[in-house]
């Protein structure tokens, strides 16, 4: 059995709660991991250390990690990490890390897998429309997509090594630009509500707005709403060619079910479509399907949801 | 000037049905297409020449049938189209991918290569920063904003508190998103000057493969849902997801 290596997900510094995730994954594959904690603060370096499952915690700190640089990142972590299989988030910054990290040991990388069953891995392929099963033959990195593996809970505290890297920074952040708005990410949320073309007009994106408050959620969009209306940002748009998300709950709300919008959002565990046409295809992977217009259900949602959830 | 490179890839159109027969997926039946991303990048490409001149090369991994990806790219207007195959090439992993393709760009000698953040089969997004590892070349994924300095480029890039306006001395590998172009279409010159373009085809050492693809498998089937009619049905879906499926 080979060693397992986790790089710990950061968030601006913050130790991202996927994380105890990918010690999951790595204790599925049948070890305790070495969890590398890029640029890490002293409390995100706690918090891991309080993870059940960890075999030993080493903090990797130096100046590289002030923004992403990918190959500042992925040299930097290459000296702190054993070898052995590696996993990492399948977040943005976490695949990209992957591919270097693989790509600078001469091994392969295997993005967003969502089983380990003994030696084998399960990623979707051709945007989940069919799953390919493979085996390591060797070391290699792993990417896991987020909401797959229940988190591990809390452990005996294990021990943490902090090591001191530099490496050149190859790009140079100029500018931060803000967000237009400060509305939770599409692919941070547990639960999201997404407008289509049926919204009619992006003021009724409040109406959804509302509701996401209400359950703590991010709105999302459709393609064709992101394309008709210069107010939806791409940013929001959930599919083939957008953001592919795997939340708790998907609630879809005039959104016809295209099949490259369901490339995004198929493995969501709960999926609700609210859409007047009783023959749109979304109602076909819904577990939850309302035929009525978003103008009589919304409403109705919107309250029940407050009167619930207080 | 520069040369620039950009990767295209042979995937099936995002439209395709994708049946698995056997323990493989049937792609015997499904229409073809650059992959969508690829486009973006193709473009950026093409913008690079027009701000400062080179030369674009276009290159794609693959069997002959990959070589209309080329043409279509040649229809857009690159100067070069280059082919990277051996014939005893299958099933090749990301070590195996991003080894060829970096091969490819050292023979052409390029300062900047162009890819899409993701290719519509694979999903995986590895291709552009692990060829840039090899290379040991800056890198820059995702990027949604794209400006030409004279000593490098200025990209944006999507960080956790925004959006990044980041500049990069070249050579760097640059994976693109959609957003900052509209890719252009062929006009009836350029399919013409696709037809004749030859492709050349280069060969490439690579390592053994690090995986053994078992099988490919349909999706997991989710139990049917339930479909109810009229938003008087709205609470008794609300308690279901509370109380069922608890996730409220
Ligand atoms: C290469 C490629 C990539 C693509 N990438 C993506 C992607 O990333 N994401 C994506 O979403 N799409 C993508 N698409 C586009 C996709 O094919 C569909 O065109 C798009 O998803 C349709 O969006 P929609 O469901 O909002 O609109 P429509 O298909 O127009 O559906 C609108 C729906 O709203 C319903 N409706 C209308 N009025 C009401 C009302 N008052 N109340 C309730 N329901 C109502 C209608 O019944 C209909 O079902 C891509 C396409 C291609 C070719």
């Amino acid at each position: 059995m080979s060693e397992t290596v986790v790089i710990a997900e950061t968030k601006q510094g913050m130790l991202h709660s996927v994380t105890a995730e990918l010690v999951s994954a790595a204790n599925a594959l049948g070890s305790a991991p070495t969890v590398i904690i890029p640029g890490t603060s002293d409390s995100a370096a706690a918090a891991v250390a309080e993870l059940a499952g960890v075999g030993r915690v080493i903090a990797c700190v130096g100046d590289c990690f002030s923004t992403y640089d990918a190959a500042s990142w992925a040299k930097a972590v290459d000296t702190c990490a054993p070898a052995g299989i590696v996993v990492c988030a399948a977040s943005q910054n976490g695949k990209d890390l992957a591919s270097r990290l693989a790509a600078r040991r001469s091994i392969s990388v295997v993005q967003d897998v969502v089983a380990i069953d003994g030696s084998t891995l399960t990623q979707p392929i051709f945007s989940g429309k069919a799953m390919q099963n493979i085996v390591l033959s060797g070391d290699a990195v792993i990417s896991i997509r987020a909401n797959t593996f229940a988190a591990v809970g809390e452990g005996d505290g294990a021990e943490v090594t902090v090591m001191n890297q530099s490496a050149d920074i190859a790009t140079a952040v100029r500018e931060m630009i803000a967000k237009a708005n400060e509305r939770l990410d599409v692919a941070e949320a547990d639960i999201i509500i997404s407008g289509g073309r049926g919204m009619q007009d992006p003021v009724n994106f409040v109406d959804l707005e509302r509701i996401a408050d209400a359950l703590g959620a991010a709105v999302g969009a459709s393609r064709a709403a992101v394309d008709t209306w210069d107010e939806i940002p791409h940013s929001m748009q959930v599919g083939q060619t957008g953001k592919t998300v795997n939340p708790s709950l998907y609630i879809a709300v005039g959104i016809s079910g295209a099949i490259q919008h369901l490339a995004g959002m198929r493995t969501s565990k709960y999926i609700v479509a609210i859409n007047k046409d009783a023959e749109a295809p979304i109602f076909k992977h819904a577990d939850y399907g309302i035929v009525s217009t978003w103008e009589e259900a919304l409403p109705i949602l919107e309250s029940e949801l407050k009167a619930l959830l207080g | 000037m520069p040369n620039i490179a950009v990767l295209v890839k042979r995937v099936p159109d995002t439209n395709a049905q994708i049946l698995v027969s056997g323990d493989r997926v049937d792609l015997s039946n499904v229409k073809w297409v650059m992959s969508p991303y690829d486009e973006y990048a193709l473009e950026a490409a093409m913008m690079h020449k027009e701000a400062q001149g080179g030369v674009v090369t276009a290159i794609t991994l693959g069997a002959p049938e990959c070589d209309k990806v080329l043409k279509d790219a040649k229809a857009i207007g690159v100067d070069r189209i280059i082919r990277v195959w051996d014939d005893s090439w299958s099933e090749l992993d990301s070590n195996q991918t991003q080894m060829a393709l970096t091969s490819a760009v050292k023979e052409i000698s390029a300062e900047v290569v162009y890819c899409g953040k993701s290719a519509a089969d694979t999903g995986a997004g590895s291709t552009g920063p692990g060829v840039a590892e090899r290379l040991d070349w800056a890198s820059a994924s995702n990027i949604i904003g794209l400006e030409f300095e004279d000593s490098g480029i200025e990209v944006i890039v999507p960080a956790a508190s925004g959006n990044a306006r980041t500049g990069i001395s070249l050579p760097a590998v640059v994976s693109c998103d959609k957003g900052f172009c509209k890719p252009r279409k062929p006009n009836v010159k350029g399919i013409m000057m696709a037809k004749r373009a030859q492709v050349e085809v280069l060969a490439a050492e690579i390592p053994a493969s690090g995986i053994n693809i078992v099988s490919h498998t349909p999706p997991p089937q989710k139990a049917p849902g339930q479909t109810f009619d009229g938003a008087t049905n709205v609470p008794a879906v609300v308690a279901a997801l509370r109380n069922d499926a608890n996730v409220i």
